[in-house]
């Protein structure tokens, strides 16, 4: 529905009985969302027993938004993500082995251990690696919509980024080259509220990140980001029109992270009261119940135990995985070294 | 790749932008993932460019192929870069490598690192022009930044200074897989530098057929035996000059022009330095931090024990550029700062 400003905001729950997909998909939407939940619980353990080196910036709570988004793209569209990418690159197709070795930094990494947490990705399946600079995918991703324009391919990229980016500069500068260009790309913005610590409020007058898109000539849309099937319906529009040629769209889907901003956040900024507020919302457990009308419980606790049976064999692969070569990390810069083929 | 031989003296000359012209149209002839894109680059009645290096290409090529860009560094860097990662081969231009700066995440963050941390899964095959040099522009239009980016792991640096290495260098470039920062001298594109430049033709002859030059190598100008000295641009031009005075009293200089600041061609110029025993570092770049202070260095931990007097760097002091020429002309290296550094390091 429109507000009168440019900008459509879909009620919370308006998807609730949509046929767009049915049970055997949604059960599909609750196995992937179910499968990031727990990959961030487990590698959150993983991590605090010193298995995973470096940081983690985790997803719990947002899982809707990777996986109703990612549900209406292609094998060969492209998504760009963020510091906060887990999520993302399991939605997209990344081999949950891989990623998990990743995170362990072992050579059978989807980036040979050289990205780690916060540059998750494979090109294989349409992901660059994760780029962890707040804002930094937001202009990157015009060149991929570019190129498709250019070639003539009906392909299209969504860029993810927070709402902290929506305050950089390459916030802008991508949006409206996007926009004048007419570039197929869907900006997806996850409002979780917060920047690390610091919550929206105070650092935009405007509360909605979607209301600055008509100031750019482009379509925005407020989405419910706790409502897998509320998001693949907003996704699957956006998406259809970046792919005819009617993009840029920008959409914004509230949501929450239930975790810290990285390891060790104790959430000292935020109350109790909200944080329990929003896990009313839980996009897990309402699919879930949605489920539990038409499906047994038996098999709903089967999913869950794939689930689990995954997880377990990715955290066994990981850890068996050999340690990347040393030397290995002297190359790999570049394409070509003075007319030699660099190994990477 | 075939590598031509020294440029000859044969009948067809041209300047520096009608080079990187030609380089360009002959690209985007060759392989239809070529594109230009930038602000003023494509606009029908405009400028061809800040520099008209472009001028004509938008009829040969159109407008999907010349794209006309807001004035917004952050998108056209990132726009070439997304582009780049999907196998396009584009040559985003900013006008000025002033504004490089505007563009620091993409350069630094995204294109240099993007190859090494998907594991070589991607490349980013770009070639990112960038006019320097003082021409009375002040602070803010005559920076020549390119030492900040010789910092950066996963970017290549190029530096050209004469219309044959420029075509040469710019096709390599454009077929590079690495992301190449193209820096050309704005007093050196046609012939309005040629007084500043010590009266010096700088027209060059290059050839009609098609020819390469490899990045990663440099040339020696200039031979000598008394003391090698290594510049880039209008330094390269006045140490020439300088070169040509000091042969009178006996002093033969090597003057080499590195081409390509990263990855360095280190033989060549160790060779040399080991012949002369000498050295002179002469760039427009300011002296703290700048690639001069690199080369010295690596000099010193390669060569030391051939050195036969200190090293000397000839640089644009450590000040912002001011305007008024008289002004201007004491900051950046002088033929005059040039030659005395050179007899001095001949002294020891």
């Amino acid at each position: 529905m429109s507000s009168g400003t440019g900008v459509e905001r879909t009620e919370p729950g308006a998807a609730q009985g949509s046929a767009a997909v049915d049970t055997a998909h949604e059960l599909d939407l609750y196995r992937r969302m179910l499968l990031i939940r727990r990959f961030e619980e487990q590698v959150y353990l993983l991590y605090l027993r010193g298995e995973i080196p470096g940081t983690l910036h985790q997803s719990q709570g947002q899982e809707a938004v990777a996986v109703g988004v990612c549900d209406v793209l292609q094998r060969t569209d492209w998504i760009t993500s963020t510091h906060r990418p887990h999520g993302h690159a399991l939605a997209k197709g990344v081999d949950l082995r891989a990623a998990m070795a990743e995170l362990f930094g072992k050579a059978t990494g989807c980036c040979g251990g050289k990205g780690g947490s916060m540059h998750l990705g494979d090109p294989s399946v349409g992901m660059l690696p994760a780029i962890a600079i707040v804002g930094g995918g937001n202009t990157v991703v015009t060149g991929l919509g570019l190129a498709f324009k250019l070639m003539k391919t009906d392909q299209v990229v969504v860029c993810f980024f927070g709402d902290g980016a929506s305050n950089e500069g390459a916030f802008h500068e991508g949006l409206n080259f996007a926009a004048v260009q007419h570039l197929p790309i869907v900006f997806a913005c996850e409002n979780n509220l917060y920047g690390a610590s610091t919550p929206f409020h105070q650092t935009s007058l405007v509360p909605d990140v979607a209301s600055r898109a008509p100031a750019y000539g482009v379509r925005g849309e407020i989405v419910d980001g706790m409502d897998v099937l509320a998001v693949r319906e907003a996704a699957g529009r956006a998406v259809a029109e970046a792919r005819t040629g009617a993009g840029p769209v920008l959409l914004e889907f509230k949501t929450y992270r239930f975790a810290g901003h990285s390891r060790g956040d104790v959430r000292g900024y935020r109350s109790r009261d909200e944080e329990a507020e929003w896990k009313e919302r839980d996009p897990i457990v309402r699919l879930r119940e949605r489920l539990a009308v038409s499906l047994s419980e038996v098999v709903l606790d089967n999913t869950d135990a794939q689930v689990e049976a995954a997880l377990d064999d990715a955290v066994e692969f990981a850890r068996q995985s050999p340690l990347p070569r040393a030397e290995d990390a002297l190359t790999g810069a570049y394409a070509t070294v003075i007319g030699k083929e660099s190994t990477p | 790749m075939t590598v031509a031989a020294a440029p000859a003296n044969g009948e067809r000359r041209l300047t520096i932008a009608e080079a990187l012209r030609e380089a360009i149209a002959e690209e985007m002839r060759h392989d239809d993932k070529v594109f230009l894109i930038g602000e003023d680059v494509g606009v029908p009645g405009g400028f061809g460019g800040a520099f008209g290096v472009y001028l004509g290409l938008t009829e040969e090529f159109g407008h999907d192929r010349i794209i006309d860009t807001p004035i917004s560094e952050k998108a056209i860097a990132g726009a070439a870069i997304g582009a780049a990662l999907m196998g396009m081969r584009p040559i985003p231009d900013l006008q000025y490598a002033d504004f490089l700066f505007e563009c620091m995440d993409e350069l630094v963050n995204q294109a240099a690192k993007m190859r090494y941390m998907s594991n070589g899964k991607l490349s980013v095959p770009m070639v990112l022009r960038c006019p320097v040099g003082t021409a009375n522009r002040g602070a803010q239009h005559g920076q020549c930044p390119e030492s900040y980016f010789v910092h950066v792991p996963g970017l290549k640096v190029v530096c050209v200074s004469d219309a044959y290495h420029a075509k040469g260098l710019l096709k390599s470039a454009v077929r590079d897989d690495d992301p190449v920062l193209f820096f050309e001298h704005k007093l050196l594109y046609g012939s309005k530098g040629r007084e500043q430049a010590g009266g010096m033709d700088l027209t060059a002859h290059v050839p009609e057929e098609e020819y390469f030059f490899p990045i990663g190598k440099a040339v020696v100008k200039r031979e000598g035996t008394s003391v090698t000295i290594v510049a880039t641009h209008m330094s390269l031009y006045r140490s020439l000059a300088a070169a040509e005075e000091l042969a009178r009293d006996g002093i033969q200089c090597e003057v080499i022009d590195p081409l390509t600041l990263l990855p360095f061609d280190e033989d060549t110029i160790f060779a040399s330095v080991r012949k002369t025993g000498r050295l002179v570092i002469a760039h427009e770049d300011t002296l703290t931090g700048g690639w001069g202070a690199e080369l010295a260095a690596r000099v010193a931990e390669e060569c030391l024990y051939s050195l036969q007097a200190p090293i000397r760097r000839v640089a644009s002091h450590d000040v912002p550029l001011p305007v008024a020429p008289v002004m201007e002309q004491t900051v950046v290296p002088s033929q005059a700062r040039i030659k005395a550094a050179i007899q001095r390091c001949c002294e020891g």
